[in-house]
């Protein structure tokens, strides 16, 4: 027992002693800091790109929602359904009602051209035309300013992310569909989500601005209860009247971020490690030097009889401790810098932009000093074994 | 040339901390290397963009069809040569991760407007003869390891078929490779004709954009809004811009990448410089003596100044090279990768260029303040220190 108790009391003090040397090499140590900072603020602001994009996309979908494709269609845009279809849809059991009827909202989805504000060019922008069950639908739906659009009118709405990055869609504002101006008349939240990024309008007037006749893209419907799907979907499937594909909301959302998240998890861990390759090569020379440097007294230490493995751990200590240093900074450099960054991009499952917010998560940030430790053990482990190892001797000749 | 000896002995003093700060440099020489490929993938078709090429689209929105009589009508309009256009298949052969373009095009007047792809004269012939003909480019055709007389079935997810369905069969009658490095070889391309044909419900006599080949590319802007004028007030209104600007729009669209690679480039090179001006600054302080000698035995100031500048330029230098080669290297395999999702993934020329001269100039930096210090040593103070 006293014999740990001892071994402890040795690490202290060695550690004790790098600490108190710190300040002559602060150079190479800031370098180290700094280094592991760069990686961990990389690693962290790549990855927020993915869990932003993601986060839209879970909160878009609720697990008691489902969305009516035609069987094929991957998405929204090659989808097509005549209204004798979304009205058999609409009043197949398992909708949740309330006295106007079943909730459910045929709907038409295209892309008009409109400026992003920051870049000034050309982006498709999302325009979908709702009927009234749309509201209960997605029940998280708020109006933040102006109005709602009045039906049967050539009137939308614009949802808060689209309204941050694209030009002309301030309420008061007009945008051009088809060959007509429509005044923005409302904007909208609805927690972050992708609908955040659309325009909204009534689907009859959509309908005659794009000589659509009497068709529609997709249904949305809020069933009785997240169970209630597999039979609803069976109901659907199943009726010879009907060509449709039935997808619950979450998993429709949650697919068309898959391809994105995939990509910037995968851009994002690979610049990175290539990053903490570096850092380590940093670290490395830091803790050779300040071995080097400190040879002498290490060589003392032990032959007063301080142990070689506590000479190890406590110069692991050390360059664990200034790679933490180094985490905790790159972590705070990214949240500041990326947290709720407001962006939009390219969805290509549905051919239009995507408004997000970057998230600099406690499990990114997590993940991010984890990296910086692991990098602070590998640039220790090295230089402390050598030094642990050095004969005695030898330590105390040199200089 | 004569002190090269001595620059070198200076790096080897210490062998250790010379490699980790090299291996260093060529980390970040490869992350460099990379994101210009990436950067390159995203942005590079602007370069290769045709100055005397319009593109027209419907004004609202590109998924907005015009109608295939606006050809005639746009090349009697002064200033442009010729028009042809494509229309967005949006096919999926197998699986769709297996992405790739595929247009209806109309053969002879696609490739004279597009001379970037090289189609052999007896597979244009069978082409012209071939009405359910189609041709690939290299990319796809070694991808899936089609040949010349191959029958491919894709799934359109927007046009159906004669019989209703979405299933379309494709001859392959030839395969075109492109001028330029950057070309891009992944589409496939077929004829108008059976497309139009064939496909039922909507859009027929209707067709997704044009290109326009103008006679001057200086009056690009004059012929733009002249096509534009007369459009106006019809049921398709349309918007025409150069080639190039339509690019840069779409990679727009992705988000602001030259933006993020910068960011991520900077983070890199100022992680490291540190590094390496630390190891300089420690190199430089631990041969003050060494240096006091140097002047002793008449080295002048801006000699010594010289010396360690070219051992901090030679260090980055070697690892830039180093790194500039490992990532040409490993460019080939990744694309082979990323083949559906970045079609033209390849070390760029001018990234090469840069990169050699980034690491020359990481040297100067990371070297002048030791440099300086080291010029201002005094002899006797510096022997003193010995």
């Amino acid at each position: 027992m006293s014999g740990l108790f001892n071994w402890f009391l040795q690490i202290g003090s060695i550690t004790k002693f790098g600490l108190m040397s710190l300040p002559q090499r602060r150079g190479s140590a800031a370098a180290t800091i700094i280094g592991i900072a760069g990686v961990v603020a990389v690693l962290v602001g790549v990855l927020s790109i993915a869990a932003g994009f993601k986060q839209a996309m879970t909160v878009s979908g609720s697990p008691d929602g489902a969305i009516i494709l035609r069987s094929g269609a991957d998405s929204e845009m090659v989808s097509g359904l005549g209204r004798d279809e979304t009205r058999i849809i609409a009043d197949t059991p398992g909708i949740a009602r309330n006295d106007q009827g079943p909730l459910a909202s045929a709907e038409l989805f295209v892309i008009i051209d409109l400026p992003k504000i920051s870049t000034g060019t050309d982006a498709n922008v999302p325009l979908r035309g709702v009927e009234a069950g749309a509201f209960q639908v997605r029940d998280n739906l708020k109006i933040i300013e102006g109005r709602k659009f009045d039906w049967g009118k050539n009137e939308v709405i614009v949802g808060r992310g689209a309204a941050r990055e694209f030009a002309g869609l301030q309420v008061g504002s007009n945008i051009k569909v088809g060959r007509y101006e429509w005044p923005v008349v409302g904007i909208f939240s609805a927690d972050g989500g992708a609908a955040e990024s659309e325009i909204w309008t009534d689907a009859r007037v959509l309908q005659a601005a794009y000589n659509r006749g009497d068709s529609f893209q997709s249904v949305s419907v809020k069933l009785n209860s997240p169970g209630a799907f597999q039979a609803f979907k069976d109901a659907l499937t199943s009726n010879p009247q009907l060509n449709v594909q039935v997808i619950r909301q979450t998993d429709y959302y949650t697919q068309q971020s898959q391809a994105i998240t995939r990509l910037v998890t995968t851009l994002g861990f690979a610049i990175a490690f290539l990053m903490a390759v570096g850092a380590v090569f940093g670290a490395l020379n830091t803790m050779y030097s300040a071995v080097a440097v400190r040879s002498r007294e290490i060589g003392t230490l032990r032959a007063l009889g301080f142990g070689g493995g506590a000479v190890v751990v406590s110069l692991l200590l050390e360059s664990l401790l200034l790679a933490l240093v180094g985490g905790l900074i790159g972590g705070g450099l990214a949240y500041a810098a990326f947290n709720n960054f407001h962006t939009s991009t390219m969805n290509f499952q549905s051919f239009s932009q995507l408004t997000f917010a970057f998230r600099v998560t406690p499990a990114l940030l997590v993940r991010g000093i984890t990296w910086a430790a692991v990098i602070g053990l590998i640039g220790g482990l090295f230089p402390a074994i050598r030094a642990a190892r050095l004969p005695i001797t030898v330590a105390l000749r040199e200089l | 040339m004569k002190y090269l000896h001595l620059v070198w002995s200076g790096l080897c003093r210490k062998k250790l901390r010379t490699s980790l700060t090299l291996l260093s440099i060529v980390v970040a020489f490869v992350l460099f290397g990379f994101l210009a490929a990436v950067q390159e993938a995203l942005v590079g078709g602007v370069a290769l963009a045709g100055a005397d090429r319009l593109i027209v689209r419907e004004k609202v929105s590109i998924i907005n069809l015009l109608p295939i009589s606006y050809e005639e009508r746009m090349e009697r309009i002064p200033g442009v040569d010729f028009a042809t256009h494509q229309t967005w298949f949006g096919g999926i052969y197998q699986d769709p991760k297996n992405f790739f373009m595929q247009n209806p095009v109309e053969p002879e007047k696609f490739l004279k407007m597009h001379p970037e792809f090289i189609l052999p004269p007896d597979q244009l012939k069978a082409w012209l003869e071939t009405r359910t003909g189609a041709i690939v480019g290299r990319r796809t055709a070694d991808r899936f390891h089609w040949k010349v007389g191959d029958k491919v079935p894709i799934q359109s997810s927007i046009w159906s078929n004669r019989d209703g369905s979405r299933h379309w069969d494709f001859d392959i009658v030839g395969i075109f490779d492109g001028k330029e490095k950057g070309t891009d070889t992944t589409p496939m391309f077929f004829r108008y004709d059976y497309f139009d044909e064939g496909r039922q419900g909507f859009g027929q006599g209707e067709v997704g954009w044009y290109t326009i080949r103008i006679k001057d590319p200086s009056q690009a802007a004059e012929v733009a809004k002249r096509v534009d004028a007369e459009f106006e007030n019809s049921s398709a209104e349309t918007k025409t811009e150069p080639e190039g600007a339509f690019i840069q729009a779409w990679a727009s669209q992705i988000g602001n990448i030259v933006f993020i690679v910068a960011a991520i480039l900077s983070a890199v090179f100022f992680t490291i410089l540190l590094v390496t001006g630390n190891t300089m600054a420690q190199a430089v302080r631990e041969r003050t003596g060494e240096i006091g000698v140097l002047k002793a035995i008449g080295f002048t100031n801006r000699q010594v100044l010289f010396l360690v500048l070219a051992e901090s330029c030679l260090l980055t230098v070697i690892g830039g090279v180093v790194g500039l080669g490992l990532a040409r290297a490993v460019t080939p395999v990744m694309a082979a990768q990323l083949s559906g999702l970045l079609p033209l993934f390849f070390f760029p020329a001018s990234a090469l260029l840069l990169g050699f001269g980034l690491s020359f100039l990481l040297g100067l930096v990371t070297g002048i303040f030791p440099a300086i210090s080291a010029m201002r040593l005094s002899v006797a103070d510096s022997l003193r220190r010995m």
